[in-house]
C-alpha cells in the first residue's frame, strides 16, 4: 500500500513537524542566544549576572535537592501501589481511578491543598494541638523554618506526582507475562527474589520512562513552591519567573531557562545509558 | 475438644493469609485517604468562608460549611473571565493536537518511511526539555504577532507540549484497529479517505477523545506559560498565581478547589483509559 504513493506519509507528519519546528526547535534557538548573547554580540555577560545573583546557588540547591527527595519516594510509593493492587481482584478499578486523580490536578492547585493543611490554623496544626505535641499554632511556611517548608513542598510534590509514576509503572506490570512470576513460584522464589529478580528487571522500561519523565517535571518545579512557600523557598523556575516578570529582564531569565534545560538533558542521558533497555529481554 | 484443637490447628494458615489481607487492604485504604483527605480538607476550607479560616482548633468535620463562599469567590472580579480564557485554552490545545497530532499517529501505525525514526526522535526529544519554559523568548515574536496576551498564544504553546503525547497516543490507537477491516473497506470500494472515515475513524474514536481529554487537561493545569504570555487576558491558573500574595487564604482554598473539580471529573471520565495510554506512551 505504500508503493504507489509514497508521499502520504509525509505529507500526514508535515503539519506536526512544521508546528513543532515554529513552536518548539525556533524558540530553542532563542532561549539559546537570548542567553549567550548582549546587544547582538555573543557574551557571557548574563550568564555571569545569573551566578553573582543573591538568589541562584539558593534555588540550585533547593531544585536538586527536592529532585533527590521527592523523585525516589515517588518511584517506591509507585511501586507500593503497583504491587498492592495487582493482588486485588474486585474494587481494582475504584483503588486506581482514586489514585490517579492527582493525575488531574495542577502543582498550584497542590500547592494550595497543602496550603489549606499546614498554614498556621490549619488541619495539621489542629491534629498536634490536640494531640498535646504543641501548646499554641506553629508555623511551618515561613523563612525561618526552610527545613519544615522543604519537607512541606516536598510531602506536596510527592503527594501530586506519584500518580503519573503510578500509572506507567502499572501500565508497566500489567505487560509482564503471568507465568514468568508461575515459573520463579515454582522454582522457589520468595515474593521478595521474585520483586527484585523478575518484576524489577522486565519492568525496566517503564521505569525508565516514569523516571525520565518525573525528574523533567521535577527540575521544572514552580507553582507549587510558590503557593506555600511564597518568595521564601528560590528554585530554577521561580527564578526565571522572575527575572521575567518582575525584572522584565529577559536575557538573565534566559539563561536560567538554559540551565534547566542542561540538567533535564543530563539527567534524561544518564538514565538512558543507566538504565539500558535491552529490546531482547523485554516480554 | 479434640474438635477445637483441630480447628484451631486448621485456622493457624488460614489466619496467617486472613491477616496478610488484612495488611493490604490497610495499605490500600491508607493511600486512598493520602490522596482523598486532602482534597476534602481544602474543599472544607473553600466552603467555611472567612471565619472558617480562623476557626482553631479545627476538627475537620463539616460544620459552619455552606456555598456562599465559593459562590462570592465565583463572582470576583475576573475569575469568571479567566474561567473562560482557561477553557479557550483548552480548547484550541485540544483542537490543534488533535488536528496534527492524529495525522502523524496514523502515518507512524501505518506506513513505513525513510525518517520515521528521526520523526520519533523529535517527538520523544520533546520530552527531554521543559516545555513550559520556551514560552520566555516566545514573549518577544508574540508581541511582535500581536499574539501576546491572547488566549491563541497561550493554545500555542500549550499545544507544544500536548501535541508530542497525542502523536505518540494516536500511534498506539491506530495500531489497535485491524488493517484488515481497513483493506476490506478498500474491496469493497471505498476510497482511502473513505475508508479512514467510515471504518478506522469510528474504532479509533473512543481513544481519541481519551487522548483529547488529556490534552485538555494538561493545558488547564499549565501554570509557567500562561503566567508569562499573559497580562489581562489571563487563564484561571495564571490568575491565580498573580493574585495569590494578595488574597485572603479562603480565596485561594477555592481557587484550589476550582482547579481540582473539572480534572478529577476528567481523569474519571477516562479512567479506563488511563493504563492503555500510558502503556503505549512511554513504550
Amino acid at each position: 500500500m505504500t508503493q504507489n504513493r509514497p508521499w502520504i506519509p509525509y505529507l500526514l507528519i508535515l503539519p506536526s513537524v512544521a508546528f513543532l519546528a515554529l513552536l518548539f526547535v525556533v524558540p530553542l534557538v532563542q532561549t539559546i542566544w537570548l542567553a549567550l548573547s548582549d546587544n547582538g554580540a555573543p557574551s557571557l555577560a548574563n550568564a555571569e549576572r545569573m551566578v553573582t545573583d543573591i538568589n541562584f546557588t539558593r534555588s540550585v540547591r533547593n531544585t536538586f535537592l527536592l529532585t533527590i527527595v521527592v523523585v525516589p519516594v515517588q518511584i517506591a510509593i509507585a511501586l507500593a501501589m503497583g504491587t498492592m493492587v495487582s493482588k486485588v481482584g474486585r474494587g481494582r478499578e475504584t483503588i486506581l481511578w482514586i489514585w490517579t486523580i492527582p493525575l488531574g490536578i495542577s502543582d498550584l492547585a497542590a500547592g494550595l491543598v497543602w496550603l489549606s493543611i499546614l498554614q498556621n490554623t490549619g488541619y495539621f496544626n489542629s491534629l498536634l494541638f490536640s494531640l498535646g505535641v504543641i501548646g499554641r499554632q506553629a508555623s511551618w511556611l515561613s523563612y525561618q523554618t526552610p527545613i519544615a517548608l522543604f519537607i512541606a513542598i516536598a510531602v506536596a510534590e510527592i503527594w501530586r506526582g506519584t500518580a503519573i509514576v503510578m500509572v506507567i509503572i502499572v501500565a508497566g506490570l500489567n505487560q509482564v507475562p503471568k507465568e514468568f512470576k508461575e515459573a520463579a513460584e515454582i522454582f522457589g522464589a520468595g515474593p521478595w527474589t521474585r520483586f527484585w529478580r523478575i518484576t524489577l528487571p522486565l519492568i525496566r522500561p517503564a521505569l525508565q520512562s516514569a523516571l525520565i519523565l518525573r525528574t523533567v517535571l521535577a527540575f521544572e518545579v514552580f507553582a507549587v513552591v510558590y503557593a506555600l512557600g511564597g518568595r521564601n523557598f528560590p528554585v530554577l523556575v521561580g527564578e526565571a519567573y522572575n527575572w521575567q516578570n518582575q525584572n522584565q529582564n529577559y536575557s538573565v531569565a534566559a539563561v536560567y531557562a538554559v540551565l534547566i534545560m542542561i540538567i533535564s538533558l543530563a539527567a534524561t542521558l544518564i538514565y538512558l545509558k543507566a538504565l539500558k533497555v535491552d529490546p531482547e529481554r523485554l516480554p | 475438644m479434640s474438635k477445637e484443637t483441630m480447628s484451631t490447628i486448621k485456622a493457624s494458615p488460614a489466619s496467617f493469609a486472613s491477616s496478610r489481607r488484612w495488611l493490604l487492604w490497610s495499605g490500600i485504604a491508607a493511600l486512598c485517604a493520602w490522596v482523598l483527605v486532602p482534597i476534602y480538607l481544602v474543599a472544607l476550607g473553600a466552603l467555611g468562608g472567612r471565619q472558617g479560616v480562623y476557626i482553631w482548633p479545627k476538627t475537620g468535620l463539616p460544620t459552619g460549611i455552606s456555598l456562599e463562599p465559593f459562590i462570592l469567590f465565583l463572582t470576583t472580579e475576573g475569575v469568571v473571565q479567566s474561567f473562560l480564557n482557561s477553557l479557550g485554552a483548552a480548547g484550541i490545545t485540544v483542537a490543534l493536537s488533535i488536528l496534527l497530532g492524529a495525522p502523524a499517529g496514523y502515518a507512524l501505525a501505518r506506513y513505513d518511511f525513510r525518517g520515521k525514526d528521526s520523526y520519533r526522535l523529535l517527538v520523544l526529544l520533546t520530552r527531554a526539555f521543559p516545555l513550559a519554559i520556551l514560552a520566555l523568548p516566545l514573549t518577544v515574536s508574540f508581541i511582535r504577532l500581536g499574539l501576546y496576551d491572547t488566549i491563541i498564544g497561550v493554545g500555542l504553546i500549550h499545544t507544544v507540549l500536548a501535541l508530542p503525547f497525542a502523536a505518540l497516543v494516536t500511534q498506539g490507537i491506530f495500531l489497535g484497529v485491524p488493517k484488515e477491516l481497513e483493506e476490506a473497506a478498500w474491496v469493497f470500494g471505498c476510497t482511502r479517505v473513505q475508508a479512514f472515515f467510515k471504518v478506522v475513524a469510528p474504532l479509533a474514536l473512543p481513544g481519541i477523545v481519551a487522548t483529547a481529554v488529556f490534552a485538555f487537561v494538561i493545558s488547564w493545569n499549565e501554570v509557567f506559560a500562561a503566567s508569562v504570555l499573559t497580562v489581562r487576558n489571563r487563564t484561571l491558573t495564571a490568575y491565580l498565581l498573580t493574585v495569590l500574595s494578595e488574597s485572603p487564604m479562603h480565596y485561594r482554598f477555592a481557587g484550589g478547589l476550582m482547579l481540582i473539580l473539572p480534572s478529577v471529573v476528567f481523569i474519571f471520565a477516562v479512567r479506563r483509559y488511563l493504563f492503555a495510554i500510558w502503556g503505549i506512551s512511554s513504550k
